[in-house]
């Protein structure tokens, strides 16, 4: 169980985060979504005590973070996997921490073994891994407490797509055995395979959270047609409002059927016509990361 | 690559999930930490090889009757007084500039345990260093020049001093890392500050108050000769300036601060 509580965060006098409450339940994944910038790192740096917000509180396993005795044994993080030393050769770099949480050191190689780390690559110092390597002896970092909550900040960075299928399996797994995971990313389609619930986060707000089926039953069409510039003008004409997706596609708040017709009454030729289903999502999420491309 | 592992994971010590990890472990486990990479591992080598290096340099010139345990041991922790101080500095800073503070400060968020369990460890490494350098200065002394008189007097007293010696310019690192949270304006300061203030102790009207507040004067006679009580109140005061003065803000700061962003 994690909680945010409306924290608050200003660092260097700007606000970083606004007034964010959310809360992750045991056996669900949650996918806090949001542009680079947008807060993320800030509320999850704060659920585990490494900033303390300036109003709200976050609690973790129905306690502040930093209350638990031995954090390491219930909360596995994975905040920066770039936060290693480089000089440390990444078996020690998990013996290291595996001694501090008491955890037996047989834990490190079962989960080098876990995650993919052949004994070369466990042998071989942090300063020399690739971004992929870091991000899997994160996971292993994460996971070596053997904890019933998982907080990962773009886990995703870095890995190759057998490494986001590997990894959605087992935040899935995780997940089913009554584990609560947060996972962070910049971009929808790395989470939303795997999320249950979403909370999209933009400019330190959350702008829109629920579950996968309550975010994608906004209603509207997709279309898209070579000569875009035609559509609009159809498509306004008619008195329709559209907004701009990512690819050249348009959404518009309306039925099939009236598109099409708007379309057929401007002459314009369609290369696609559907209902929208998640794109309503991906609108909310496009307008964010790209707060100049979208004249809505 | 699966998951099967995860469902069947080693039993761990179910006991240890709700008891906070003991002082004592968190030591060792900052202890390992100067040791397990590859700039720690290899600062130690170095001050251990040094140690050798400069003893026998030591023993091979001058004359023999000269070369009693007093007059060396200086001479042989001198390695381990100027590179000490730098491994306390990287125990520290490098939780910053390598950023493991962020896992460091996770897996113990109650930092002021953090920063004892470095201060314990550091205590301990220097403890060691001593008796190994102090070791190399022993067999070459017996080696080089075997039966000189007073050779081994007052090498009790000298060694417990050169203990304080050793463990403060450690702990002196440690702080000074502590208020600077970065390695290199840390190390610079560590050993520019001291002989900057050495040269405006210098000006006639601070003489008076030099012996009180310079570590170099104040530290020195502590591996050459059994002191005095006006020498360790001399000690004392530059230490609590140079040592306990960064140690406090060191703490304030590192309790208080973001980590690492």
């Amino acid at each position: 169980m994690i909680e945010a509580d409306r924290i608050t965060k200003q660092l260097g006098g700007r606000t970083i985060v606004s007034d964010v409450t959310f809360r992750c339940e045991p056996g669900t994944v949650t996918g806090f979504l949001g542009p680079n910038g947008a807060g993320k790192t800030t509320t999850m740096r704060m659920l585990v005590g490494l900033s303390v917000p300036d109003a709200g509180e976050a609690r973790i396993l129905g306690g502040r973070y930093r209350d638990l005795p031995n954090p390491g044994r219930r909360v596995g993080i994975l905040l920066d996997a770039s936060a290693q030393h480089a000089g440390r050769r990444g078996r020690e770099a998990l013996a290291v921490s595996a001694r501090t949480m008491g955890v037996p050191v047989q834990r490190v190689d079962e989960l080098l073994r876990l995650v993919g780390l052949d004994e070369a690559a466990a042998r071989r110092r942090v300063g020399q891994y690739s971004l992929g390597m870091r991000q899997r002896l994160g996971f292993a970092h994460a996971l070596l407490g053997d904890p019933e909550v998982l907080i990962l900040d773009e886990p995703a960075n870095g890995l190759d797509p057998e490494g986001m299928r590997w990894m959605r399996g087992l935040l899935r797994g995780f997940a089913d055995r009554g584990g609560t995971v947060l996972l962070s990313s910049h971009l929808l389609t790395e989470v939303e395979a795997v999320a249950d619930r979403m909370m999209i986060i933009g400019g330190g707000r959350v702008q829109a959270q629920g579950t996968r089926a309550e975010l994608l039953a906004d209603s509207g069409t997709v279309v898209e047609a070579a000569d875009l510039a035609a559509l609009d003008v159809a498509l306004q004409g008619a008195g329709l409002t559209l907004h701009h997706l990512g690819g050249d596609r348009r959404l518009v708040e309306a039925q099939p059927e009236v598109v099409a017709r708007a379309a057929l009454d401007g002459g314009v030729v369609l290369q696609r016509l559907a209902p929208a289903e998640g794109a309503g999502l991906e609108r909310l999420f496009f307008e964010l990361t790209e707060p100049t491309g979208a004249p809505a | 690559m699966s998951t099967v592992a995860l469902t069947a994971p080693i039993p761990a010590d179910v006991a240890g999930v709700h008891t906070r990890p003991r002082l004592g472990r968190l030591v060792t486990v900052e202890l390992r930490k100067m040791l397990d990479t590859r700039a720690g591992f290899w600062l130690q080598i170095a001050t251990v090889a040094l140690a050798a290096l400069v003893v026998i340099a030591r023993l091979a010139s001058g004359d023999a009757a000269d070369h009693t345990f007093a007059a060396v041991l200086g001479d042989g922790l001198l390695p381990a007084a100027v590179l000490l101080p730098v491994a306390g500095i990287l125990l520290v800073t490098s939780e910053w500039s390598q950023r493991t503070g962020m896992i460091t400060f996770a897996l113990v968020p109650v930092r002021s345990r953090v920063l004892v369990a470095k201060l314990a460890a550091s205590v301990l490494l220097a403890v060691a260093m001593l008796l190994i350098s102090a070791g190399i200065v022993a067999v070459g002394v017996l080696v080089a020049s075997p039966g000189v008189d007073g050779t081994w007097s007052d090498a009790g007293t000298l060694l417990a001093q050169s203990a304080v010696y050793l463990t403060a310019g450690m702990v002196t690192g440690v702080a000074f890392g502590m208020v600077l949270l970065a390695s290199a304006p840390a190390i610079v300061a560590l050993f520019a500050l001291p002989i900057a203030w050495t040269a405006v102790a210098s000006l006639s009207f601070l003489t008076d108050a030099a012996p009180w507040l310079d570590t170099r004067l104040a530290l020195a006679p502590m591996h050459e000769e059994v002191m005095s009580a006006t020498q360790w109140a001399h000690a004392g005061t530059a230490l609590a300036l140079w040592m306990l003065l960064p140690l406090a803000i060191g703490a304030w700061r590192i309790t208080r601060r973001e980590v690492a962003a």
